[in-house]
Order: C-alpha cells, then structure tokens, then sequence
C-alpha cells in the first residue's frame, strides 16, 4: 500500500478526533488534580455516567441536546456529592487517601450502572443531522468527528476565558497556586473545590455522552480512558491545563500515525510517547515540579 | 451382681441396638447415594464485556437440566447447575474449575469461552474430569491441548470463516480483493487461518490485513489506510465489543458505500444492542439462530422450551450452544448408565444427536461437534415478525466432516 500525503493527511484529522476526547476527559482530571491535589480514579466512570445519564434520557425525550444536558448534569450532581461527603474529609491526610477512595467510587459506580442497566451496554444512534461526511479535500470525513474537533475548541476557549478573564477564574488560579493565602483572603475555598470537582466531573460527562454515538456505552467503558487521560494529563504536566490540551490532541494524531504505520503497536505508541516526554522533561510539557510531593 | 446382672442384659441390647443403627444409617447413606444429584459446573464471564452472551448461555444450560430431570434423569439421579463466575479471567477459570471438582465432584465441566477456555481444560484433562466448552476454538481441539475428556460443543474458527468464506467470496463478482481487519489475538489468527486459504482457492486477492489491539475503543485511525486498499470486501475478524464499535464506526465513516462487509461470526445479544443500522449489509456466520425453527423440529422444540421457561425470550447463538454444551453429555451419561467418565466419554464418541438445529456428532481424531453453519444478515425492523426477529438465514453449509480442520493439519494421527 503507497503511503500517500492525502492517507497521512486523513490520519492526522482521524487523530485530531481521537484526541478531543481524550481533551475532554483529561482537562477535568487536570483541573481537579491541579487545584485539589486529588487524582481522580472515579473520572473514568463519571464518563461512564455521562454516557449512561445521556442515553437513558435520549430514551425518553429524543433529543441529543437533552441527552447532553442531563450528561453533564447527572455526572455533575455524582462528582459534587463524591467530593462534599466522601473526598472532602480527607484533604490534609495524603494523596493515596483520596487516590484510594476515587479507586472505590469507581467501582461502586460501575457496579452501580451493571444494575440499573444491565452487562450488555447500551446504544445511541446520532441525530440525522449530525450523520454523513464532509470532503475535506483529501478524504471523506464524518461530520459528527469534525463538530466534536470544533466544539473541544470552542469549549476550551470558553473554559480559558473563564479562567483568564473571570473573578472565579482569578480565584481558581490562585488557588492553584496556594490555597492559604486564599481563605487568609475570606474566600471560602471549599465551595471552590466542590464546584471545581463537579465541573471536571461533569466534563467527563460530556465526554462520556459525546463519544457514546461513536462506541456505545458499556459499565466498563471508562477503564480505557481513565488510563488514556492519565497518559495525557501525566505527558502534558499534572495540573496543567494547556499541556492537557496540547498533549491530547497531539497524543490522538500520535496513535492516529501509527496505526497507519505499525497498527499493531497503536496503543502501545501513547506510552513510548509518554516515556520518552517524562525523560526529557521529567514534570511533563508543562508540569509544575513539586505538585505531588 | 446387681450391677453385672443388670449390665449383661443391658450390653446385649446396646450391642443390638448400635448395629441396628449403624445398619440403617449404612442402608440411609446408600440410599441418599442413589438420589445424589448430578452435579454440572457451569462456567462463564458473567461479569465484563461478555456477560449478556454468558447470562443468556445459562438460561440455555438451565434449559437442558430441566429436560433432563423431566424425562426422568438418569435412573432417578436428577441434574443440578452449579454456575460460576470466571469474569473473563483464566486465572479466576481455572480456580473454580478446581472447586468444582474438589468440593463439588461434579460430573461435567460445560459453559467456558474466551480465554479461560483453554486455562480450565488444563485443569480437567488433568484431573480426567469431563469437559465440554462452547467457545470457537481451533486451539482447543488441536493435538497440543487436546485431553481424552474434552469435546467442543461450539464451531471452531475454522468452520464459521470457511463457511463465510464459501458464502461470500463467489458473491463479488469479478474483482475479488479482499482486506482484513483482524483483532490481534488467537480468535482473530484463526479466523484468518479458517479465512484466507478458503477464500483464495475461490479467486479472492487478500489486498492487505490490518491488526488491532483486543479492546480497542477506535477505529477511525484504520479506516483510511483499508480504505487506500480499496477492497471489494472487508472482513472484520474480532468478536463482541471490538466488532460493535468496528461497524458503527464503519457506519459512521461511510466504508459501507465503498465496500462490502462481512465477519465470520455475527452475535444475536450484539446485534441487538446495536441495533440494524450498524449491522445493515453486513454477511456473517453463526452456529444458530431462532428463526430456524420453521425448518427444523429440533429447533422449533428447544425455542418452545425455551421460550416457556424464560418468558417468552427467543434464544441466542449462545443459549443454544449453552444448551446442548450439558443436554449431549447428560444424554450419554443415561446412555452410559453412569456418571463415570471413561464411560461417559464412550458414550458421547457414539452419540449421533439432533438437539436444536440437525444432526450433530463429535469427530473421533478431536471430538469437535460436527455441525451446520448458518450464513445470516441484519433483517430490517419492518421486516420482523418479532423484537427479536432479527437476521434473515441466507445460506446453510450442512455439517460435515470435510468442512473441520483435518486432522492431520491439528496435529492429530489419524
């Protein structure tokens, strides 16, 4: 087979797609890591959640936006009961305390959706108007995979204005950056947390929901991404949202690559990626030295 | 003396009375021998990604007990179903394969597929326990791992590729270019192996075979490289989720409209999870499906039975395989007139069976389950009689011999 640049070209986007997911999934792990010092073990299965909450209400109203809606919020409203009940008393104990207790969330909720939904996964058809391809000028691509590139985009534009442009935004980084100094300053920093730890979840919601269309939904369908967005958020720096971004996208057209190249080794090619970043730059692209110690 | 006096009487009664004891609780211990149960081990991933398949195939082996037990079991002896859970695990397989047999003697070892498959025949050809699994496997019938006790109740690799291989490759055409999307595992290896020689000697050119990892989650990144290879036909050679995805996302990437696609064993649970959309156009094999039952008694008997012990639910490839997997070696064992597995396992080498789609029979070189392949499509909503009426039967390939792996190419002497 004659390795074209249109093939290469196809790849790259393919890859771009892939890699909005992984966005999606790994800025709310970053987020929650970065301000919280928490990793969150349960992030895979509140896209879990996500998919489930979005295609149980697809099933009732019809609508893919109402579906999308009742993802974030669903995924949202689990993440922020996790965080004020179960994380919250153990902040100041260490980081495998919360580590170890996200772990335990995620089973229960995956255990959780084997019981109210069954073994076998569930399905969601997209919208007729989201079905059929663009001609990109060097291959078909499918419409849906092209809005998903465009709507990541667009959501990470929003998410950085808030962040760059916003009081909250001014209070989420500079709680990053030292907490104390935050509440010496009256800002009552639980509130930040719990609603940090909702957004991150309920992005992964989205995500969940967003890539439900393309692969169905299964109990089990956040084991894989949580470890593909650790990848990222590990590659990009933990904590960092500009390197959950840059590595996302560069991890999806990485894996997209090689699977043209060596199919075989295409999942094997995020962890190469991911070893040869860290020896190079041990903190990730954009990491912050110092942040899990 | 009183003491003496009163205690010889006294000796020879309790004397009496101990044997009489002991007597009847001997003739009590016989008798609760001769009612003992029959005990099946039945194992299967009911959790993980197959668990829909596993649920299903023990309400087909649940079918068979109570057959079983209707007809009067074996001189009285009923059968009862011991269920476990292997989550998919070898490990997990092999350990509860080992309980079965120590701490519940069972009979039979019946149910396993996936990769536990082989790590619980391990276990039973060591301990000469009878074993009968369902999964499509060469491996398990090949010489390597082959054991005087095991049979193979399921179509192996070999017989769904080159049946489809028989069915699809005349369907092209003129151009006959081939491309194979494989999962990277055993399941996946065989299929070619079943697929390719087949498919050649019928004048196909195999363009090109793309390998991906077991449980990948996305497709797209193949597409573009199989569609450069500009194929007549793409075989998709994964099973369960891996297929799923691979054929929405085949949907999804418009690779119907530039190709046909076909896979050597479609599955009734996926199907109906994915509904007919993803699945529209697509050629596969099976080694049951319902809709049979206009044409065949046996089928028409085991979906009544079926259906009226589990609710008027149709049932799967799976139940049915799940089904016969415990009705044939409980068949033998009442024409053995025991439990005992050298005789059991005489008795299934000459059993000739027609449990729910034709005659069956195990080979005598590897004791696989000589059987019909059934070539099936998705059939259109409008089209169904049912909810789940929902593949049209295109072809049946009759089992024969001639269409297994030959002996000699498993290793076996013949």
């Amino acid at each position: 087979m004659d390795i074209t640049l249109d093939l290469v070209l196809q790849q790259a986007v393919t890859g771009l797609a892939l890699g909005a997911v992984y966005v999606l999934v790994a800025v709310g792990l970053s987020l929650i890591f970065g301000l919280l010092t928490v990793v969150n073990f349960a992030h895979g299965a509140f896209f879990m959640v996500g998919a489930y909450a979005g295609i149980a209400t697809h099933e009732y109203t019809g609508s893919f936006l109402a579906a999308g809606v009742a993802a974030v919020v669903v995924s949202a409203l689990i993440g922020a009961f996790s965080e004020r009940v179960l994380v919250r008393p153990l902040y100041g104990r260490g980081i495998d305390y919360p580590l170890l207790l996200t772990f335990g969330i995620s089973y229960v909720l995956v255990d959780a959706a084997r019981i109210l939904f069954g073994r076998q996964g569930l399905s969601i058809d997209l919208p007729e108007a989201l079905q059929g391809g663009i001609d990109l000028g060097f291959g078909y691509f499918p419409l849906y995979r092209m809005l998903l590139v465009a709507g990541t985009l667009v959501l990470l534009a929003l998410l950085w204005l808030g962040i760059e442009r916003t009081r909250w935004g001014l209070i989420i980084r500079a709680g990053a950056r030292d907490p104390l100094i935050l509440r010496v300053l009256g800002v009552d920093v639980s509130r930040v947390w719990l609603a940090i730890f909702a957004f991150g979840a309920g992005l992964a919601g989205l995500a969940g929901i967003l890539a439900a269309p393309l692969r169905g939904a299964t109990p089990e369908m956040g084991d894989g991404v949580l470890v593909s967005a650790f990848v990222v958020t590990v590659v990009g720096g933990m904590g960092s949202l500009a390197g959950a971004v840059v590595a996302g996208f560069g991890l999806g057209v990485a894996v997209s690559l090689t699977t043209l190249f060596a199919p075989a080794f295409s999942d094997l090619a995020m962890f190469v990626f991911m070893a040869i970043v860290l020896l190079v730059r041990p903190n990730g692209l954009f990491g912050r030295a110092g942040l899990l110690s | 003396m009183i003491t003496e006096t009163r205690s010889g009487p006294d000796r020879r009664r309790l004397l009496a009375g101990g044997t009489a004891l002991l007597a009847s609780a001997f003739a009590g211990r016989l008798s609760a021998q001769g009612a003992e149960p029959i005990k099946v081990g039945y194992i299967v991933p009911l959790t993980g990604a197959y668990g829909a398949d596993a649920t299903i195939q023990v309400k087909g082996a649940e079918v068979a007990i109570a057959r079983f037990n209707e007809e009067g079991g074996l001189a009285g002896r009923m059968a009862q179903l011991l269920v476990r859970d292997d989550k998919l695990n070898p490990g997990e397989a092999s350990t509860r394969a080992q309980e079965l047999i120590e701490r519940e003697n069972v009979a039979l070892i019946a149910g396993c597929f996936g990769a536990p498959m082989l790590a619980v025949n391990a276990v039973t050809r060591q301990r000469g326990v009878l074993y009968n699994p369902v999964g499509a496997s060469d491996a398990i019938v090949s010489a390597s791992d082959w054991s005087a006790t095991t049979f193979h109740e399921g179509p192996t690799p070999f017989m769904l590729a080159g049946a489809l291989a028989r069915y699809v490759v005349p369907t092209l055409g003129g151009s006959k270019r081939v491309a194979l999307l494989v999962s990277d595992y055993v399941y996946g290896h065989e299929m070619v192996r079943g697929f390719v020689p087949v498919a050649t000697s019928l004048g196909a050119e195999i363009v090109g075979e793309v390998r991906h990892p077991l449980g990948a989650t996305d497709y797209s990144s193949y597409f573009p490289r199989l569609l450069a290879m500009k194929p007549d036909l793409l075989v998709v050679m994964s099973f369960g989720r891996d297929q799923q995805i691979t054929f929405k996302q085949a949907t999804e990437f418009g690779v119907k409209r530039q190709m046909r696609i076909a896979a050597p064993q479609l599955v009734h649970t996926a199907r109906i999870i994915d509904g007919h959309s993803h699945y529209e156009g697509i050629v596969g094999g099976t080694g049951y499906y319902w809709g049979i039952e206009n044409e065949i008694p046996s089928a028409k008997a085991f979906n009544d039975r079926f259906r009226r012990m589990h609710g008027g639910q149709n049932p799967s490839d799976y139940a049915a395989v799940g089904f016969a997997s415990v009705m044939a070696p409980l068949i033998a064992m009442r024409n053995a007139g025991t439990t005992e597995t050298k005789a059991v396992v005489a008795a299934l080498k000459a059993l000739r069976y027609d449990l729910y789609k034709g005659p069956q029979h195990y080979r005598a070189c590897d004791q696989q389950a000589v059987q019909s392949i059934l070539i099936i499509t998705s059939k259109p909503p409008k089209e169904a009689s049912v909810k789940d009426d929902i593949f049209k039967v295109l072809a049946v390939e009759q089992g024969s011999e001639d269409r297994l792996a030959s002996c000699a190419a498993l290793g076996h002497k013949t």
